[in-house]
């Protein structure tokens, strides 16, 4: 499954970078891009731990930028 | 500029006064060490707070390549070597280029949105006793009958019921005149109604019409990376973590021999303030970013930076024939009357002697003859040849080679590669009509600006009869013609063509969205023209031009060329700033205030040469 979603307060492309990066490492996500200029994250994950992956993903952006958030 | 931006201005503003305030209070006067270190200290946190607030939160995070992070211990360090005025000066410069670069994206992702205001706020449906009711775009369903009054954009996809009106199409295709539109016309969500007022019926929902499918390209543009754009991250997960690495060690090797930790522990700090990539990362999809959206402005959607890059390299264009490169339909390009006849009475005769059958061909005779017929007398069907009419009395025969050769007519062939009409009455030979796909306008001189950005090979892929094609090619400049091909074959032609590429030469094949899906999508770049309101080809293509003005591909080109051109030196620009910097500071020959004018100017410069790409 695909989807994107806005994100809020996501000031620096490093910091994109670094999201994207780590978001990638997380089993079970074929692929994820955090697009500075956008604003957005796109996450292509499996299907049934959809959610549970997407928990973690939220995690990764906030640990990079804490006031960063994914708005649903 | 936002709450948050101007807040940031107005520290920044301050901290500036106070910052010259201390300075010259420290030049004028001679008090106690401690007390300039505690003056300092105010323009410091004015303009730095939320810099050491958030390096403290991210290190406890184990993020220690933070750039917030790398500032704090740049300018601590400096103020723990007594540097006061250039740690100031770091913090406060650092946060002017922060300013700016956000100032900066956010110009630019307006400049994207400015293609999102082509969305629809409003529908007007109308109910069955004509009430007027107003609701969300959403809410359409197919068939709802909708109302739209001069100035209205069009909320969905849908048909003209009553009503005349001029569409302006500009914010979809870049095209300045207006669209005239009639009963049974098709509406394309997302134009301007601008003159009259129109009942349209709905075809699409609002998720499924035009407008929506656009908008979501262009919301997903920036997913698809550009190479320079991945190369660049990639670059700087490196650098920083080197060049702190640098710092480390050039403030303890050195110190341990010269003991003279002071030095190179400033030394080491230079580094600390030039270890920050933001300014490199950000350039570069900042000028694909900009790159797409000046395309799009001018009607041109590019589905990513990666396309946008490619498009850079293309040698080879490849061109569907068939209402790409012509019109798509059969048109009167010459007469030949035999002697005796002139060409106003063969193309009449012509005419007269088809009038009434429906034949494509037959169509384009009329056409071409104009004013008002006078229908023949009688009319037998020549299955397979033509048409025998008696016309003000004489027999005529109107049809192909074969009907003069059942008939014993001496004929002149035609010139090959066209479809010729054959005209004869009562058994002479009166001249030849030929009819052809004629070549759009401006697909010479689109070929030949194409020529001029780069491109060395035009090949043509037709299903068309090899003569045929082989005519219009010579007339276009066309270097190469494959003809008789059917869809399949498209597609091999096109993966053999892109299989004998050179190394970095790339290709892109043009085609109108019908089907050539397959075509579009094993190409380079797939381009799809002329596809306002055909979903398949917005999805199967790379890059997808509105109308089908064929001068937009050279168009697009020299946009991919400019935006590879900006990123080129944007890269070699700053590294080259950022190495000569470190270089300098290694051997002591550089200082704070050069280290982060350097560092944040390049990041300026660097920014406004990818806001260029902005300009229209």
């Amino acid at each position: 499954m695909k989807k994107s979603f806005r994100l809020e307060d996501l000031d620096c492309a490093n910091c994109a970078a670094k999201m994207e990066a780590a978001i990638n490492k997380l089993p079970g996500v074929n692929k994820a891009t955090v697009s500075f200029m956008a604003q957005k994250l796109i996450l292509d994950a499996e299907d049934d731990r959809f959610d549970e992956i997407l928990a973690a993903a939220k995690k990764e952006i906030s640990k990079v930028e804490k006031d960063c958030r994914v708005l649903d | 500029m936002k709450k948050k931006q101007k807040r940031l201005l107005a520290r920044i503003v301050v901290a500036l006064i106070f910052f010259g305030a201390v300075f010259l209070t420290e030049k004028l006067t001679a008090l106690p060490d401690y007390l300039y270190l505690i003056l300092y200290l105010i323009p410091y946190f004015v303009a730095g707070y939320d810099v050491l607030w958030k390096s403290v939160r991210n290190v406890a995070h184990g993020q220690v390549f933070d750039e917030c992070f790398l500032m704090t211990v740049a300018t601590v360090g400096a103020l723990i070597i007594g540097e006061y005025p250039e740690s100031v000066f770091v913090m406060l410069f650092y946060q002017t280029g922060e300013l700016f670069q956000s100032l900066a994206v956010e110009k630019s992702r307006r400049s994207i949105s400015g293609l999102m205001e082509l969305c629809p706020d409003t529908a007007v449906r109308l109910g069955e006793n004509g009430e007027e009711e107003e609701i969300l775009p959403e809410e359409v369903s197919v068939g709802d009958v909708l109302l739209l009054r001069p100035g209205d954009k069009i909320p969905v996809d849908g048909v003209v019921l009553t009503g005349e009106s001029a569409l302006d199409t500009a914010a979809l295709t870049g095209e300045s005149v207006p669209a005239e539109v009639k009963p049974g016309d098709t509406l394309i969500s997302g134009c301007v109604n601008l003159t009259g007022v129109v009942r349209m019926k709905a075809t699409a929902e609002f998720g499924e019409s035009a407008v929506s499918k656009i908008l979501e390209l262009i919301e997903n543009a920036g997913a698809n990376k550009a190479k320079s754009e991945e190369f660049i991250t990639k670059f700087a997960r490196v650098y920083t973590p080197a060049v702190v690495l640098g710092a480390a060690l050039l403030a303890l090797i050195p110190s341990l021999i010269t003991k003279d930790p002071a030095t190179w522990c400033y030394r080491a700090l230079i580094f600390l303030v030039v270890s920050c990539p933001c300014a490199l990362v950000i350039s570069v999809p900042l000028a694909f970013f900009g790159g797409i959206g000046g395309a799009s402005s001018k009607g041109i959607l590019i589905k990513g930076g990666n396309y946008l890059e490619t498009l850079a390299d293309v040698k080879t264009a490849v061109f569907d024939k068939t209402g790409t490169l012509t019109r798509g339909q059969f048109q009167v390009s010459r007469c030949l009357p035999a002697e005796g006849t002139t060409e106003d009475a063969l193309r009449t005769l012509a005419a007269r002697a088809e009038y009434y059958s429906t034949h494509p061909i037959a169509l384009c005779l009329k056409s071409a003859a104009g004013g008002d017929l006078e229908p023949p007398e009688t009319v037998t069907e020549r299955p397979g040849f033509g048409i025998q009419a008696a016309v003000d009395g004489k027999t005529v025969l109107t049809g192909n080679a074969g009907l003069m050769e059942l008939e014993h007519i001496g004929y002149m062939p035609a010139p090959e590669g066209a479809t010729a009409v054959y005209v004869a009455a009562d058994g002479v030979f009166l001249g030849c009509i030929l009819l052809e796909d004629l070549p759009k306008e401006n697909a010479k001189a689109a070929l030949d600006a194409l020529k001029a950005e780069g491109v060395q090979t035009a090949v043509m892929l037709t299903g068309d009869r090899p003569d045929a094609a082989k005519i219009t090619a010579e007339r276009l400049g066309v270097n190469e013609v494959h003809a008789g091909l059917l869809p399949q074959d498209k597609v091999a032609k096109v993966d053999a063509l892109c299989k004998a590429e050179e190394k970095k030469d790339r290709l892109f094949f043009v085609g109108d969205g019908v089907n050539d899906a397959p075509v579009l999508t094993r190409a380079d770049v797939g381009i799809a023209m002329g596809a306002l309101g055909s979903d398949a080809a917005i999805e199967a293509a790379d890059v997808v031009i509105m109308d089908d003005d064929l001068m937009k591909l050279s168009l697009a080109l020299r946009i991919a060329k400019k935006t590879r051109r900006i990123v080129r030196e944007n890269v070699i620009f700053a590294l080259g700033v950022k190495f000569a910097v470190l270089l300098f500071s290694a051997f002591g020959l550089a200082n704070m205030w050069l280290g982060v004018l350097a560092d944040v100017g390049v990041a300026i410069i660097a920014i406004l040469n990818s806001m260029r790409m902005l300009r229209k």
